[in-house]
């Protein structure tokens, strides 16, 4: 048993009861962390002393001055910076790095009066869908420890499902948050580009890269959202379009909702489980009022090609900075200026982060140019077509967030092709740069299933409305894993 | 389109400031070569007049008044610099 169980509101009600306090919430991660992550592995950094101090300092803060999401104990990614606690995006070249300042979403955490209580693994930059690419340990899952828990946020997933913290921030790319969240059995959103700042993300693709919760039900999703969204001065990227109050949404009511279902998605490839519980998502939603269509998104198998030359590509510039220099790891086996910058990559950097510099710098090198980057770029204008089309006349699409439940440890890491493929359902996404979220809609061998409901530009308002209407009517997100009863 | 040889891999190696082994420009050849062979389906797409998509969302300047701001302190900018000497960032001689 573990109060984690309980939402946030609920959390707020015994805060303000007296049956707990802030200082209490707390120690309950640190003790839960202690206990569990033997096994799941999650945390790279903690923050206990810190947070323990700063619980105290909560606590004494009248109940009439707090929100929704006050005193909550959360965990972040190790991708985003947080000054004074080291952040290695779980490489070796980050190694020691303290960060000499906090991610916008950091500072917006600190508003809301949520506890930082540490730093969560993924694969090395964020790239890899199974957090097998950390340098430092492989996160497990806590519905079975001999699967992985998803990535690049695989750890996010896995901490809030085994309850060792009842928020986490992932990011994602190409599905880094939704298909984790699928594999561990929680809600996880991938906001619009542009709806949350990513200063302080350590930038893996710029153009593709969106920060987004991770929580165990969909009205606490909605409220951190909410936290952390809106126009920074530090992001030139960030939107400048009002933030809504997500929970408001949340009434249930889908009534006339059209929902769009791509035979894409539902094709070959897809586990029969998988896609029986879509279909059984689908007649649920048409019982409280939606219709659905099949649709066709015609260039989705373009999608994964097209990410790979242009998230490398990015990525190859955004790494550019892992100098040896002013920070992070630096060889001690070069002679000069030029040898000092690559011995220092060379031996800083993991095997997959170098193969997708290579691709990077390659497909932007002279002579490819236009044969890979411009390509790929044209590829996406009309996956990214395919979507608005589509939106003119839905609301929402549906589909799996995943092909499969997760798949175990090592089962897949000698062909990199395989482990792209795990990403085919996620990936067009990103490159249309539309919101969607993933929540729990099924089992397979007790391996959670996910659904994927994707929206709009900004309007992750309807996904919460649909997401929490399904919510309601299904008991998917009350499961816990086994190792959630630990004495 | 053409196999990526091994001595492409080292001159991209260099463009991206790697130092590689031998063995790794033989695997990495081998690699990327799966991957572009993959990529080479975007050559079935008629792409004539689409314009190539940099970012999904309009993207508009963002400017402000040229007003001077407080930078990072000196102790802070050098917090993570492995090599230092009163105040600046140490590197191995830059000409031979």
């Amino acid at each position: 048993m573990t109060v984690f169980e309980r939402t946030s509101a609920q959390l707020q009600e015994s805060l303000k009861s007296g049956e707990l306090t802030i200082a209490e919430l707390t120690k309950e991660a640190f003790d839960r962390i202690e206990k569990l992550d033997g096994d799941v592995q999650a945390f790279l950094a903690l923050n206990k002393e810190q947070a323990t101090a700063k619980a105290a300092e909560l606590d004494k803060v009248p109940f009439e001055e707090r929100g929704p999401l006050f005193g909550m104990p959360i965990g972040v990614k190790d991708n985003i910076v947080t000054e004074g606690l080291e952040t290695t995006c779980a490489s070796k070249i980050l190694e020691g790095f303290m960060p000499i300042y906090d991610a916008t979403i950091v500072k917006k955490l600190r508003d809301a009066g949520m506890v930082t209580v540490g730093k969560l693994n993924m694969d090395e930059f964020a790239m890899g869908s199974s957090n097998e690419n950390s340098a430092y340990k492989t996160t497990k899952n806590p519905w079975n420890l001999s699967h992985v828990p998803g990535g690049s946020s695989g750890a996010s997933a896995a901490a809030v499902a085994a309850g060792e913290v009842p928020f986490s921030l992932g990011s994602d790319t190409g599905g880094s948050i939704r298909q984790p969240a699928a594999y561990c059995g929680v809600v996880g959103m991938k906001p619009t580009y542009g709806r949350v700042s990513r200063f302080g993300l350590v930038a893996f693709a710029s153009s593709l890269d969106q920060i987004g919760p991770i929580t165990r039900n969909v009205t606490d999703n909605a409220l951190l959202l909410e936290a952390i969204s809106g126009v920074d001065e530090m992001d030139s990227t960030s939107a400048d379009v009002p933030v809504p109050n997500y929970a408001a949404a949340l009434d249930g009511n889908i009534k006339g909702l059209k929902i769009a279902v791509p035979k894409e998605f539902l094709g070959e490839g897809v586990g029969e489980a998988a896609k029986q519980s879509v279909l059984d998502a689908l007649e649920v939603l048409k019982g409280l009022g939606a219709t659905v269509e099949e649709v066709s998104l015609p260039h989705s198998k373009y999608a994964l090609a097209a990410y790979y030359i242009l998230s490398s590509s990015e990525a190859s510039s955004n790494l550019s900075r892992f100098d040896g220099i002013r920070y992070g790891y630096r060889s001690e086996n070069a002679k000069n200026l030029l040898e000092l910058y690559k011995q220092s990559r060379a031996e800083g950097f993991g095997d997959e982060v170098k193969r997708r510099i290579m691709l990077g710098t390659y497909s932007l090198s002279a002579g490819t140019y236009d044969a890979y980057y411009k390509k790929a770029q044209q590829a996406r204008t009309l996956i990214k077509a395919d979507y608005d089309k589509v939106f003119e006349n839905y609301d929402v699409i549906i589909g799996p967030t995943a092909p499969t439940p997760a798949f175990a440890i090592g089962a897949n890491i000698d062909d990199p092709m395989t482990m792209y493929a795990n990403d085919i359902l996620t990936i067009p996404i990103n490159l249309a740069g539309v919101p969607a979220i993933s929540i729990p809609c099924g089992f397979e061998n007790d391996l959670p299933l996910g659904l994927q409901i994707i929206g709009k530009h900004f309007d992750e308002e309807t996904l919460y409305r649909v997401a929490y209407a399904y919510e309601q009517n299904t008991d998917f997100n009350t499961k816990t894993p086994a190792l959630w009863e630990v004495k | 389109m053409a196999k990526i040889s091994k001595e492409e891999v080292k001159h991209v190696a260099h463009l991206a400031r790697l130092a590689i082994t031998e063995e790794e420009a033989e695997k990495f050849a081998e690699q990327l070569g799966k991957i572009t062979d993959f990529a080479e389906q975007l050559n079935e797409l008629d792409t004539t007049n689409v314009e190539p998509t940099s970012h999904v969302l309009p993207l508009v300047n963002v400017l402000r008044e040229d007003v001077a701001k407080e930078g990072l302190p000196l102790e802070k900018v050098m917090l993570n610099v492995k090599e230092q000497e009163e105040g600046q960032i140490k590197v191995p001689s830059i000409m031979e």
